[in-house]
């Protein structure tokens, strides 16, 4: 009959009403800045760049390559290299970027710089609660706000910084076997050197 | 002349002249409103409630709104070329007077005002809704039906001159595909 | 005691009228005034409350919290979040308040005006408690319609003056849907009119303040007057633009219909108006079908009489937001269908049953007659609208 619809919708409407009030389990939203919804894995928004240990200077993986500012879509990205150089995590000297500046204001959170950062140095944060009364500086970020230790990465994403962490243990361990291995030779040669003149200079290690 | 009788008396002139005057359509539909409403506040001001309300309702409430809807519908709103006071202007003038002058007979040939020469009786205000609505029910009963009728009939003409339309778009617009 | 509590507001205007600094030509603007600005305060204050009631409410329905967090500014106190009108209506008259370059810039600001002047009007009329009418017409019914019927001419002014498609068809909307669903509207009031023999208002009040035992003979106790009360507040929520037919606003589609080019104050004056409407159409409701001021049962009658009318205009508003809550959005054929094909025969239908009603004897007979009367032809109607069409589930024909 005609209005039967509506009198059940109507009492469905009455039912949820009531019911919010009496089973807190039904409510679908939290009461945000008090109550918090755990972060999803896959959740994403500006990048920050990652340091090993706890020094953001010296752990800083970044090796201002600035491949990652070319390619960011917006262009938001803006790095100077630094003139002299500093060892990175497999110790080897490398340069750092004196300026790394990101204009979050500007970022699409595209994460094409992290999918292009051959050093695994830039990733995405989670971190969504930015605004600033400043609109111009204070949605400038310098490298000093953007630097989180691998700690904070591994809290983040687990599952990716763990991928990333054995990634770079192996290739630390690879250049370990392989330093020893040139050490070793360097060693056999240095030995040989003393009977024998030097045949030929040792092949410097490749880059990883 | 009272106060309240003056400024009513502007705004009803106002209007009237103004939606002679403007340019732009709906202004002169506005305008008119305006006319209708101060028409209305003078019925009001003369204890004439039925009469009055009856004006808001249908004159602001339906007519105006006719007249603005088909301004929209038919040509637009965009102001005119032509100067305003063209082509068959006497004969407009003819029909104006014409008008004036019958509605001038009657309201000095009318027994109201004849026998009023000594103190004026408020006759509106003793007239109440109820009265009306008895008369009308009686003693105007075969106008009353007849006005329904005509309304009616109006109303139904209309409907049928849409349907036709329609039905003679269609086709057209099957064939067209 | 009693009675001077309720009259505690007639008591206390006379009392301040009586003041013997005033004028003695002043007096009538002063009663006027002593009249006027309680009514405004009072609604505009139950108009705030009402939009965050309302957000709860609907929060509620759909498993939401709604607004809880603004209470008292600079504190900690939160009210549950009442204090949200007040920072709204902060935020509304400290906007700026922008103007299309292409708009009709006198009509553009007349509109809102043209909308809320008699929209106040209407509460001229509504008798709020035992002699708290502000004014007792002989035609007040008469009154609120012809002011009501006002108020489509600056939905027009508002949405042509704009110049904005959409504001343009939101007023079209409007005003389409203002007058077919005024038609019902004032049908269905006939059948009171015509039971009680007035169209004063108080009139139409003190005709229901009897009781049987311990029954009220409200209107909407009679077969005729419930259908009427139904068929009057379904046209009343088409006529305030409520939703399920809020068609002219139709956010999804045409954004915000007639007031889309508006901002800051004069947006909330047309938010306003609406409200006020709802209101004002739900104080007529009451006063024609629910009996005014009157108490539901005998043995509440010491409870003052104007608080009997805000307790049943706070329901109406419930029914109203319930509703809100409820049904989703008509398309514009099943509006114009349900106003034409359901609405105005059942109307007419009511006027003969209430006619009939008046005629015969009391009794169960007469019960028997008019409910039948009505419900054959609801039965029928709403058959021969749904055309043997039934509900399956809906098939696609491009987006499958
Ligand atoms: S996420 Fe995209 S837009 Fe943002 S800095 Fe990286 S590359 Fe640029
Ligand atoms: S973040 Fe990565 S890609 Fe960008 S400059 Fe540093 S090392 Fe290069």
């Amino acid at each position: 009959m005609l209005g039967e619809g509506i009198i059940k919708g109507l009492a469905e409407t009455a039912r949820n009403f009531v019911g919010s009030y009496v089973d807190k389990e039904r409510l679908v939203t939290v009461q945000y800045p008090e109550e918090r919804l755990p972060a999803k894995e896959a959740a994403r928004n500006f990048p920050f760049l990652v340091f090993d240990g706890h020094d953001p200077h010296a752990g800083l993986r970044c090796v201002a390559c600035q491949i990652c500012e070319k390619e960011c879509p917006p262009q938001c990205i803006y790095i100077e290299k630094s003139m002299d150089k500093k060892p990175d995590y497999v110790g080897k000297p490398q340069f750092y970027p004196k300026i790394f500046d990101i204009d979050i204001s500007v970022c699409m959170s595209c994460q094409i710089c992290v999918e292009v950062c051959p050093f695994e140095a830039i990733k995405m944060d989670t971190e969504f609660e930015l605004s600033h009364t400043d609109r111009f500086a204070g949605l400038l970020f310098d490298k000093h706000q953007l630097a989180k230790s691998n700690e904070y990465y591994q809290k983040i994403h687990p599952n990716e910084a763990a991928e990333v962490d054995g990634h770079l243990a192996a290739e630390k361990a690879k250049a370990e076997v392989k330093a020893k291995a040139d050490a070793d030779a360097k060693a056999r040669i240095a030995a040989a050197k003393t009977t024998t003149p030097p045949a030929a200079k040792p092949t410097p290690a490749p880059t990883s | 002349m009272t106060l309240p009788f003056a400024i009513l008396a502007v705004v009803t002139l106002a209007g009237a002249i103004a939606a002679m005057s403007l340019r732009n359509l709906v202004h002169c539909a506005l305008c008119l409103v305006a006319t209708f409403g101060g028409l209305a506040g003078l019925f009001l001001q003369l204890g004439a409630q039925f009469v009055g309300l009856a004006q808001i309702l249908v004159y602001i409430g339906a007519v105006a709104i006719l007249i603005v809807f088909a301004i929209l519908l038919t040509r637009g709103s965009e102001s005119p070329q032509q100067p305003i006071v063209a082509g068959r202007w006497l004969m407009g003038v003819a029909v104006a007077a014409l008008t004036f002058g019958s509605l001038m007979v009657s309201i000095v040939t009318s027994t109201l005002i004849s026998s009023a020469n000594g103190p004026k009786p408020n006759v509106a205000a003793d007239i109440s809704v109820k009265k009306i609505g008895a008369k009308l029910m009686t003693e105007y009963v075969l106008p009353l039906e007849v006005v329904a009728l005509l309304l009616t009939a109006a109303l139904i003409g209309a409907v049928i001159i849409a349907m036709e339309e329609q039905a003679r778009l269609a086709p057209e617009g099957s064939q067209s595909h | 005691m009693i009675d001077a509590f309720d009259q505690i507001f007639v008591l206390l205007k006379h009392w301040a009228l009586g003041w013997p600094f005033w004028p003695e030509s002043l007096k009538p603007m002063l009663s006027v005034f002593l009249s006027i600005v309680p009514i405004m305060l009072v609604f505009a204050l139950l108009f705030g409350i009402t939009t965050v009631v309302e957000r709860k409410a609907i929060g509620r329905i759909q498993n939401r919290y709604g607004p809880n967090r603004v209470g008292l500014p600079f504190t900690d106190v939160r009210l549950f979040g009442f204090g949200q009108f007040i920072a709204d209506g902060i935020k509304a008259l400290t906007k700026e308040d922008i103007v299309p370059r292409a708009a009709d810039r006198v009509v553009h600001f007349l509109a809102p005006i043209a909308l809320i002047v008699p929209v106040f009007l209407a509460y001229s009329v509504l008798p709020y408690g035992k002699n708290m009418a502000p004014i007792d017409m002989d035609t007040g019914v008469l009154f609120f319609f012809a002011v009501g019927a006002a108020t489509e001419l600056s939905v027009f002014m508002a949405g042509w003056s704009s110049r904005n498609k959409y504001s343009l068809l939101g007023a079209m909307r409007a005003i389409a849907q203002m007058i077919s669903y005024e038609v019902p509207l004032i049908i269905s009031t006939i059948t009171v009119v015509m039971m009680v023999g007035s169209l004063s208002t108080v009139k139409i009040v003190e005709a229901q303040a009897e009781y049987s035992g311990q029954l009220p003979h409200w209107h909407v106790f009679t077969p005729w007057g419930l259908a009427g009360f139904i068929l009057f507040l379904i046209a009343a929520m088409a006529e305030s633009n409520r939703s399920p037919f809020d068609l002219p606003e139709g956010e999804s589609e045409i954004v915000a219909g007639y007031f889309i080019e508006y901002s800051g104050f004069k947006f909330a004056l047309f938010f306003l108006a609406e409200y006020l409407g709802m209101f004002a159409i739900s104080g007529l409701a009451i006063t024609l079908f629910l009996g005014g001021w009157t108490a539901p049962l005998a043995f509440l009658s010491w409870l003052p009489s104007w608080l009997w009318f805000f307790a049943k205009l706070l329901a109406l508003i419930s029914l109203f937001i319930w509703v809100r809550g409820t049904v989703p959005r008509l398309r514009m054929d099943q509006l114009m269908n349900f106003a034409w094909k359901f609405m105005l025969p059942m109307a007419l239908i009511n006027i003969a049953a209430a006619g009939l009603w008046f005629f015969l004897p009391a009794g169960f007979d007469r019960w028997a007659v008019c409910s039948a009367m009505l419900i054959v032809p609801y039965v029928l109607l709403g058959r021969g609208l749904m055309g043997g069409k039934l509900f399956t589930k809906r098939t696609y024909r491009y987006a499958e």
